[in-house]
């Protein structure tokens, strides 16, 4: 018996967790990884850790400004995030979203530049949140037709379709820009036809607004409709959809569309609303980090709203670091992905249980 | 005529060994069920471990030896992008997580460190202009046989490159054969395709996919290398690498999970690339047509994905377990 090879421990899946010790495992993970991050700074700047913390927070919290920035990344961040959870809740794994986004941008700045001068901004908005709408909805519908019909691999589709996106907008914005440059600059200066209207004197007031109706909305949907009852069903299980009688490709389809939509409404929020103009990096790897967002709050929308702040703010967070010390912005993304290695990490101890050798000796006498 | 053909092909090559690098990297990697989508990153952590460890060479050597001075950028430049491989699959194997957010964390962390590490020398190295030029270094690494250029054509198309762009060959077919031919492919194939019937077959699934994903991590990262070291002719800007990586996984899709493939197809995509900046293709006067070309090699795999899915046949298809993470209690 004692020959025999025996695990140093025995990995199992955890039936249930109370909701409270799963978050204080996220909760630990994030400490520790906090705890690597100031280690990781302080071996680089030579600066004291309590010093990176107080900057951190100065980053997102330091002025009123810098507050509505750290709102702004947000709620972005956000509606990419709420945009690409439905395909998620079904297991399509959109990871287009990058390129959906800048469609839906790519749309908007479309109609202030061909149309600025020709329509009334009473009309022009709305005329640009369709075309937006429309832009990202197509983008997000090409692979999922593959999908229903062929079974293709989405990830790759959707992940080949970004680049597709990026490479027509570049060529946008070398047809747009007059000096040769390739970089548009803002689109509609003088007229401002167009933008986005300014609430209250806050530049990003009415994106908060738009995101935050969308996040009751998308949470509404998935978990209160027929639709959101149907893609969970098909997330769990494609052969239970259809022996109960869902139209799998149907589902697909549908949302599908509406996760392009919602990417194209980001696009929007950003070249309308922020920007006023376009570029390849108007996205800015939000299809990618919405990815891990919504992944990190298991798909629910009210929970995305705190992953997205935690990454809003490590990077508002960072690139304040950067500033102070006098390191180069890349610095966030290290910080980031430390923190997201860890977070990653941490879902391991939510799902199992490691029981130690020793222990399980012990509940093996015990019921013998 | 001849010379100005040769001329280009001599670059589409150039331009196609990082991918060909990377490329061979992911489907060694896919084939053992992780779609590692931290390709692009690794590559990054590739190219900057090598640049670091080249640019300490060349401060601290007083002469520099052509044996060193290859040998620890390619040391530095291999263990960096193995640590990246472990923490993938040290996250997605041994602990289960997420193929595709581990995946696409390793690239934000990959991309960070590459270009932070990369702004950091620059800045030491009190250089005027964004950017480091390890010249030393490159001009070992960009070593060519001695007769190439007398050959004209015929040595320009074949011969005329550094070791590393025939590494890059060399490895590809190697592990065409070894996934087609040897017992270990073999295996590899049924744990990527089915690692519940390979676990059954009583081969160690967790093995086979931290090797593959580690040693295809070290390939990837050795096309950043090659691309600092010899593409850039030593020459370190950030950003500059692009989206390479990318490039590298769509390329895995065009070559329908073939690496001895991958040696023409990467030829074609870096084809493509020159021909497009080069202004041969016709824009029409305008400039901009360019951009529209640099789409071709992402439609093109996309057409690949699509017709493979259309046509269905079994060996065209990606490794059925791709994406998904394995637990033997799972049922």
């Amino acid at each position: 018996m004692n020959r025999t090879h025996s695990p140093l421990f025995h990995i199992s899946k955890r039936a249930s967790i109370p909701w409270y010790i799963s978050w204080a495992i996220r909760a630990a993970a994030i400490v520790a990884a906090m705890l690597v991050c100031a280690l990781v700074t302080m071996l680089l700047t030579g600066a004291d850790p309590i010093r990176i913390y107080v900057t951190i927070f100065q980053g997102s919290f330091g002025t009123v400004r810098k507050f509505w920035v750290l709102l702004q990344e947000l709620s972005i961040l956000l509606c990419v995030s709420l945009a690409v959870t439905p395909a998620f809740k079904m297991r399509f794994w959109n990871i287009g979203g990058e390129g959906q986004v800048l469609i839906g941008g790519l749309a908007t700045a479309a109609c202030m530049f061909y149309l600025g001068d020709k329509m009334p901004s009473g009309l022009l908005i709305p005329v640009m949140i369709v075309a937006s709408i429309l832009a990202g909805a197509i983008w997000a519908l090409i692979p999922a037709i593959f999908k229903a019909r062929w079974n293709t691999n989405e990830t790759l589709f959707t992940l080949m379709m970004n680049y597709v996106a990026i490479q027509l907008v570049s060529y946008f914005c070398n047809i747009w820009d007059r000096k040769g440059s390739g970089i548009v600059g803002i689109i509609n200066p003088n007229t401002r036809a167009g933008w986005f209207p300014v609430l209250a004197g806050r530049q990003y007031l009415l994106n908060v607004l738009v995101v935050a109706v969308l996040t009751v909305a998308v949470y509404i949907y998935l978990r209160y409709t027929k639709h959101g009852y149907e893609i969970s069903v098909v997330g769990e299980s494609e052969r239970t959809a259809r022996y109960v009688g869902i139209k799998v490709e149907k589902v697909i389809l549908r949302t599908m569309l509406l996760s392009g939509a919602l990417c194209g409404i980001a696009g929007l929020l950003l070249v309308g609303g922020t920007d006023h103009t376009i570029s390849t990096t108007t996205a800015g790897g939000r299809g990618f980090t919405a990815v891990m967002v919504s992944w990190l709050a298991k798909f629910d929308p009210i929970f995305m709203v705190l992953t997205s702040f935690l990454l809003a703010f490590l990077s508002r967070g960072s690139s304040q670091i950067a500033q102070n010390f006098g390191l180069n912005h890349s610095f966030g993304d290290i910080l980031t992905g430390i923190i997201l290695f860890f977070i990653i990490g941490s879902e391991f101890f939510i799902n199992y249980r490691l029981s130690f050798r020793a222990s399980s000796e012990k509940e093996d006498g015990s019921h013998a | 005529m001849l010379e100005t053909l040769a001329f280009y092909i001599n670059r589409a090559v150039q331009q196609g060994i990082p991918l060909l690098f990377g490329s061979t990297g992911e489907t060694l990697t896919e084939k053992s069920g992780n779609l590692n989508l931290g390709i692009p990153g690794i590559m990054y952590a590739g190219g900057i471990c090598g640049v670091i460890g080249a640019f300490f060479y060349e401060r601290g050597a007083a002469v520099m030896n052509p044996f060193p001075a290859v040998f620890i950028p390619l040391v530095c430049s291999l263990a960096g992008s193995l640590l990246m491989g472990l923490l993938y699959c040290f996250l997605t194997v041994s602990l289960r997580a997420n193929q595709n957010v581990t995946g696409l964390a390793i690239t934000t962390f990959g991309v960070g460190v590459g270009n932070f590490f990369g702004g950091y020398l620059i800045k030491t190295s009190g250089s005027s202009v964004a950017s480091l030029a390890l010249n030393a270094t490159s001009a070992f690494f960009r070593k060519t046989l001695p007769f190439a250029s007398k050959l004209g054509a015929f040595g320009t198309v074949f011969l005329s490159y550094s070791f590393l762009a025939y590494l890059a060959v060399i490895v590809s077919l190697i592990a065409g054969i070894l996934l087609r031919r040897s017992r270990v492919g073999l295996h590899l194939r049924a744990v990527g395709e089915n690692p519940a019937t390979a676990d059954a077959a009583g081969i160690n699934v967790n093995r086979y996919k931290y090797g593959a994903t580690c040693i295809g991590s070290m390939i990837a990262g050795l096309g950043g290398l090659y691309y600092v070291m010899d593409y850039a002719s030593g020459i370190w800007s950030n950003d500059a690498f692009g989206d390479r990586g990318w490039l590298a996984i769509a390329l895995v899709i065009f070559t329908i999970w073939r690496p001895d493939t991958g040696v023409l197809a990467s030829i074609l995509y870096g084809g493509l690339y020159i021909l497009s900046i080069n202004n041969i293709l016709p824009t029409g006067g305008v400039g901009a047509v360019k951009e529209l070309y640099k789409m071709l090699p992402y439609v093109m795999t996309i057409v690949v994905l699509v017709l493979t899915s259309i046509r269905n046949k079994k060996e065209n298809q990606p490794p059925a377990a791709l994406g998904l993470s394995y637990f033997r209690e799972e049922r």
